[in-house]
């Protein structure tokens, strides 16, 4: 068995430097994004990541080389294009939305293909847009106060303040925006300007991003760690900063786990993609938000309908223990559970544990041989009996269903728990003494 | 040969000015710069499907306005016109004597519920506060006064409790207030609501007609696009009839009238029959 | 049936299902044709520019296009049925908006190829083997899909997102394990890159025979649903109602989506197929409103770009042939864009143009008969006696919605076919109908005012509201329905017989002229 951590693990310089410049890159990105997110443009950071290559291949065509302010103002302009070719052939071509985008990014990224073929270069062939070349990025330094500082590491440094600085000026025209951008209309904060002032910041750190990390991870950044964020926080502040960390998180995870996790499969010895390791890591981190995020996470649902159907169990078992007694009969706890199980055809080990939870609340006392409701057990069974007849007087009465149909219905809506709705209910019937099967309804409190 | 046009129809004009009768409501070219809302001659198409048709009116300042017509009347896109949301195929828009990008301050907007997302991360306490974004301007941050403005409407809808919850969980009613509260924290003096009071609860309903009323002993100028004919007497002051063009507008008591209601909704019935009852019960009272 | 046989006769299927009712459309039509048939040489021409060299180009271009070489015709052959067969499949994905869903799976099929490929080659075989590889593709994908739906369902997360979520980390996860293929130095890898980008040149004749025979299979299927899919497309509760097992319908498309992309990562690559699904599909759809036309004009427009793309890929090996096909079928959609007689752009605006100058004519022909019939007009001065009155062009500015010089454009054309003149006076310009003008407006205001009539009788609609409706309704009407009309009218004594050439008078009050309206 190989350990989690192989013992010829050693982190170089090299190592720290490639999470910085994957860090600055994901979190550059990571910031736009929660926008695009918001605003259901997600596919637009998707297609522009895509369709930005043909102006970087034409860039380099011209220039010869790779970065640069050519680079830059070519990418923004072909991103504004993606944008407003996008949303052209949507409202006067009548080309289905999504459909406009596929249209357009799919030319425009083999426009790309072609021209990176003609440019028949080592510094820009297709898979490195794809992948990006993180690990050779950072041989390529510049000495900044005696530090030898790899140059990507600078450019998406400077990328970064720029969205840092675009973002703090405009929150909140952007936020107006993205969440009324009617009002924001009316108000004359010029929505459309806003948009594409939002695809220019998308497509200049695309194209900054492009170089070090590829397309590939540009999209994740742009999208998953916004997405995870949004799982796991309802304001907006919150959730950019958010966004930021889990994209920091992902790129040194990343880059550890590109070490270090072929090993656990049986490759030891063997590194991968880190670029392809940093989009698994943000993913890992939006299924992560997915489980345990506080209030739409999944295992709080379930937790939370968990609690209901317990609730509603307990309820069901104060309700045939208040008809057993209101009989005159005395049974025992077993043939109380087989009772409610007949009934509401609950597991025996629900049953069980409803049946131990209200003896803690102290709503029933008893030992095994006899079992009964005690004062506050009493009340609070009278009230669920009383709904459960109340509703079934409204079902027949009111909506004219059969006698004898009523009382399934009436077994789900004597749980709803809405403040007052079972005083409305009575108010409505007009508090009447028996249910249709004839059967006496107790008086309310 | 056409530079000649412009006299001819100026004269046209003048004419046709000495020909009104004494007493008439302003009408054309003439826009009072107290009249809080002027429409004049106003044609808007969506796809070159026409919605709104030669539209003339002149709000009446310091009254609740009811627009009142059956569904694709074209209310809501009146409004949007008003605001410059869609653009004039034709016509003129003015607010208080000068076009609207020059007044926006002045004019506060209630959409309709469903046209935001409001799963969108923000606070309530934050939605309220875009109402001030038009008096704080491009790229200036938003200062704690503006804080308590907003936290004040809130509190005059009731819902100062509310103001750090996130927006999706306020019921549809306490949404319905939160942009009601986010006009009036506008101060604005023209107020535009596109259908507050659809399928909000009661309370909600009371809250919104409270506002409405405060609004007016203020002396602001209130159109509500309204679907309930019923509480149209009850609600408001005037009323303007739509369908597609201006069918009738001015005071309840004179416009709201079965025969105009049947110029608006047609052959409708049942709506008609609902509608004379609401009369009845308005002479009643 | 290849490529260029499908082309063909989904174009003769094109021309013969539409009927164009008007003469512009009708040229604009008969040029789209023939500039789609010419496309394959301009097309063609352009591609030889890039990096050609020596004479035997053109030789070459001809043994490739007339599919003289063995291996060439193969291919060909199987890239332009597989064409066909994305354009169908597409056509129905993008009218049930799933287009870009075919995105993220295409993408997310780099997992599975490189894990199968890791798989076989631990179990000591080449690694290699193409059903193997496929079948892994093919799982991840669907793998992809349910997460999709998954985080659709369950999270408030949208759908736009979970697509690129989910695309950009099974790519990811793709990179990272092609990465520990190509550095484990377990067996040659070299050859998977192929499914990321296309590699038709080196495509084996098992491997195009494989493409064609599923393209065929999979057309087979959505022809034989085609009922099923149409009504699953345009109205898929509508169809539950009918009991239609829509669910079913929808894995059933799903599966034929994942079976074209799989067979099409070789010829175009996983990053490219979408562009096989969505842009034939869209192009098509700028043809024709009806599905049966969609369809086989996206069939015929998806093998038209497989069969050059191919072939000019033959011809220039060193040119990414998904990229050529995917440039090819753009060049299709462009032009299916701006000439389709259904939805094209250039269609749309010749439509609206005559469509606006037909009203503004009948407009101001109607006003200046109206302005005439309320007496509002000025008497003619005795300089022009024998003609009518004219009407000031003020009065007629205020009766329709013109701004200033709006009209001058409907003035200069009327009076150019003879049908108005223009008077100066000192008072103003009066606009004057001559005979052949009072002719027209009579036939307009007639037209308009049996339709008014028709509506009020007919329909329970209110007089104030026929008459904008009514402007709208006598725009589109033909002479036959009018004829029609006139008889159902006159017949019911609403409105005089035609030949007495009296008009039916307005069954509204006129709007005031002199006054504010």
């Amino acid at each position: 068995m190989i350990g989690l951590i192989p013992a010829d693990f050693a982190w170089r310089s090299g190592d720290t430097w490639t999470v910085v410049v994957g860090a600055l890159a994901a979190a550059a990105c990571a910031l736009p994004g929660n926008f695009l997110v918001l605003r259901r443009l997600s596919l637009m950071g998707d297609a522009i990541s895509h369709a930005v290559l043909p102006g970087l291949a034409a860039a380099f065509l011209i220039s010869g080389s790779l970065g640069g302010v050519e680079m830059l103002i070519g990418a923004a302009v072909v991103g504004v294009l993606t944008a407003a070719l996008t949303q052209w052939l949507h409202s006067v071509a009548r080309v289905e939305e999504s459909a406009a985008l596929g249209v357009v990014f799919s030319v425009l990224f083999a426009l790309g293909l072609v021209l990176i073929r003609q440019a028949d270069s080592i510094d820009l062939d297709p898979d490195c847009v794809l992948y990006g070349q993180i690990e050779t990025a950072v041989l390529r330094t510049t000495e900044i106060g005696g530090w030898q500082v790899p140059e990507a590491a600078l450019t998406l440094m400077g990328v970064l303040m720029v969205n840092v600085l675009v973002i703090a000026l405009l929150f909140k025209e952007l936020r107006l925006a993205a969440f009324d951008p009617a009002l924001a209309a009316a108000l004359g904060f010029r929505p459309l300007l806003l948009h594409y002032a939002l695809m220019t910041l998308v497509a200049m750190t695309t194209v900054a991003a492009f170089e070090s990390v590829g397309s590939i991870l540009v999209i994740a950044m742009l999208i998953v760690p916004a997405a995870a964020a949004r799982l796991l926080t309802d304001r907006l502040l919150p959730m950019l900063l958010l966004s930021g960390l889990i994209a920091v998180i992902g790129a040194a995870g990343g880059h550890l786990l590109a070490i270090v996790a072929p090993g656990w499969f049986g490759y030891p010895g063997v590194s991968t993609s880190t670029a392809g390791m940093i989009c698994v890591a943000v993913g890992l981190q939006f299924g992560l938000a997915l489980l345990i995020a506080p209030r739409h996470g999944l295992i709080v649902r379930s937790l939370r309908r968990a609690n209901l159907r317990a609730r509603i169990l307990r309820e069901d078992i104060l309700g045939v223990l208040y008809r057993v007694e209101e009989s005159g009969r005395e049974i025992s706890a077993a043939v109380l559970r087989s009772l409610v199980r007949a009934a509401v055809g609950s597991g025996p080990l629900a049953t069980r544990l409803a049946l131990a939870g209200l003896k803690r609340r102290g709503m029933v006392r008893g030992a095994e041989g006899r079992i009964r409701l005690t004062e506050p057990g009493s009340v609070a069974a009278r009230s669920v009996v009383r709904a459960h007849r109340l509703w079934e007087v409204y079902l027949s009465e009111r909506l004219g269903l059969r006698p004898d149909h009523v009382h399934g219905t009436a077994e789900r809506l004597e749980h709803l728990a809405a403040p007052g709705i079972r005083e409305v209910l009575a108010g409505d019937v007009g508090e009447p003494a028996r249910d249709p099967h004839g059967t006496e309804i107790p008086r309310g409190e | 040969m056409w530079s000649s046009l412009g006299s001819g129809r100026e004269s046209a004009r003048a004419a046709a000015k000495q020909r009104e009768p004494a007493g008439a409501l302003p009408h054309g070219s003439e826009h009072p710069p107290d009249c809080p809302l002027s429409i004049h001659d106003t044609t808007v198409a969506y796809h070159r499907k026409p919605v709104l048709w030669d539209v003339d009116y002149d709000a009446a300042a310091g009254k609740l306005t009811a627009i009142v017509g059956p569904n694709g009347a074209g209310k809501s896109t009146l409004l949007k016109a008003v605001l410059d949301l869609v653009p004039r195929a034709s016509g003129r828009v003015t607010i208080f004597g000068e076009p609207y990008r020059r007044q926006r301050e002045r004019v506060a907007y209630v959409p309709q519920r469903e046209s935001v997302d409001w799963d969108f991360p923000v606070s309530a306490l934050d939605v309220v506060t875009m109402g001030c974004y038009a008096k704080i301007g491009w790229l200036r941050p938003v200062t704690r006064a503006h804080r308590r403005t907003a936290l004040e409407a809130l509190e005059r809808v009731g819902l100062a409790e509310y103001a750090g919850r996130q927006i999706s969980q306020l019921s549809g009613g306490q949404q319905q207030r939160v942009f009601l509260a986010r006009a009036l924290a506008q101060h604005a003096d023209l107020y535009l609501m596109d259908e507050p009071f659809a399928s909000v609860d009661a309370a909600t309903e009371r809250a919104i007609v409270d506002v409405l009323r405060e609004l007016r002993r203020n002396g602001r100028t209130v159109l509500v696009v309204h679907h309930d004919l019923q509480t149209v007497p009850e609600y408001f002051d005037n009323v303007l009839l739509l369908n597609m063009r201006v069918v009738a507008h001015g005071p309840v008591g004179e416009i709201f009238t079965p025969e105009n209601l049947a110029r608006t909704y047609g052959g409708r019935l049942t709506l008609l029959d609902a509608a004379a009852h609401a009369l009845k019960r308005g002479d009643g009272a | 049936m290849n490529g260029r046989a499908a082309g063909v006769r989904g174009l003769a299927l094109l021309a013969a299902g539409y009927r164009i009712p008007l003469q512009p459309g009708r040229l604009l039509q008969r040029v789209a044709l023939i500039a789609i048939l010419l496309m394959a040489l301009p097309t063609a021409h352009a591609q030889t520019g890039l990096g050609a060299s020596g004479e035997s180009l053109l030789s070459r271009y001809a043994d490739v296009l007339l599919l003289r070489d063995y291996n060439t015709r193969v291919v060909v052959t199987g890239v332009s049925l597989l064409g066909a067969a994305c354009g169908v499949v597409g056509t129905f994905t993008l009218l049930r908006k799933r287009a870009l869903l075919a995105d993220a799976l295409s993408h997310a099929m780099l997992p599975g190829i490189g894990i199968a490929f890791l798989v076989m080659a631990g179990m000591g075989g080449s690694g290699k083997w193409l059903p193997g590889l496929l079948a892994g593709a093919a799982s991840s994908g669907v793998v992809s899909v349910l997460v999709i739906l998954g985080i659709v369902r369950s999270t408030r997360i949208r759908e736009d997102a979970a697509l690129g979520i989910v695309l950009s980390v099974f790519f990811g996860f793709g990179a990272a394990v092609l990465g520990v293929v190509q550095r484990s130095g377990s067996g040659s890898a070299a050859g998977l890159n192929a499914f990321i980008y296309g590699k038709t040149a080196a495509m084996l004749w098992s491997d195009a025979v494989l493409i064609g025979v599923t393209a065929v299979l999979v057309t087979a299927v959505c022809v034989a649903m085609f009922r099923d899919f149409q009504m699953l497309c345009f109205d898929s509760g509508y169809a539950r109602t009918l009991g239609r097992p829509t669910a079913l319908l929808d894995v059933l498309l799903m599966g034929l989506v994942v079976t074209v992309t799989v067979v099409g990562l070789q010829a175009v690559g996983l990053i490219l197929v979408i562009a096989l699904l969505v842009i034939p599909a869209a192009a098509a759809r700028f043809w024709s409103e009806r599905l049966p036309v969609i369809v086989t004009a996206a069939a015929a427009i998806g093998a038209t770009s497989g069969f050059i793309g191919a072939a000019v890929s033959a011809v220039h090996p060193r040119l990414p042939a998904g990229a050529l096909i995917v440039l090819v079928g753009g060049a299709m959609f462009g032009i299916s864009m701006l000439l389709g007689p259904a939805r094209g752009v250039l269609r749309a605006a010749v439509r609206h143009w005559g469509l606006a100058r037909r009203v503004a004519r009948q407009h101001l022909l109607r006003a200046v008969h109206e302005l005439h019939e309320q007496g509002s007009a000025v008497p003619s001065t005795p300089r022009s006696a024998g003609g009518s009155g004219g009407a000031p062009l003020a009065a007629l500015r205020r009766l329709r919605s013109w701004g200033a010089g709006q009209p001058g454009r409907a003035l200069h054309a009327a009076q150019r076919e003879g049908l108005l003149e223009l008077q100066r006076e000192p008072r103003g310009v009066l606009v004057r109908l001559t005979p052949a003008g009072r002719a027209a407006a009579e036939r307009i205001v007639r037209n308009h005012r049996l339709w008014e009539l028709y509506l009020i009788s007919h329909a329970d609609i209110a007089p104030s509201h026929v008459d904008r409706d009514a402007d709208m309704v006598e725009h589109v009407l033909d002479p036959g329905m009018i004829a029609e009309l006139e008889a159902r009218l006159t017949a019911e004594g609403a409105a005089p017989p035609a030949e007495s050439g009296a008009l039916p008078p307005s069954p509204h009050p006129l709007p005031a002229t002199g006054g504010p309206r």
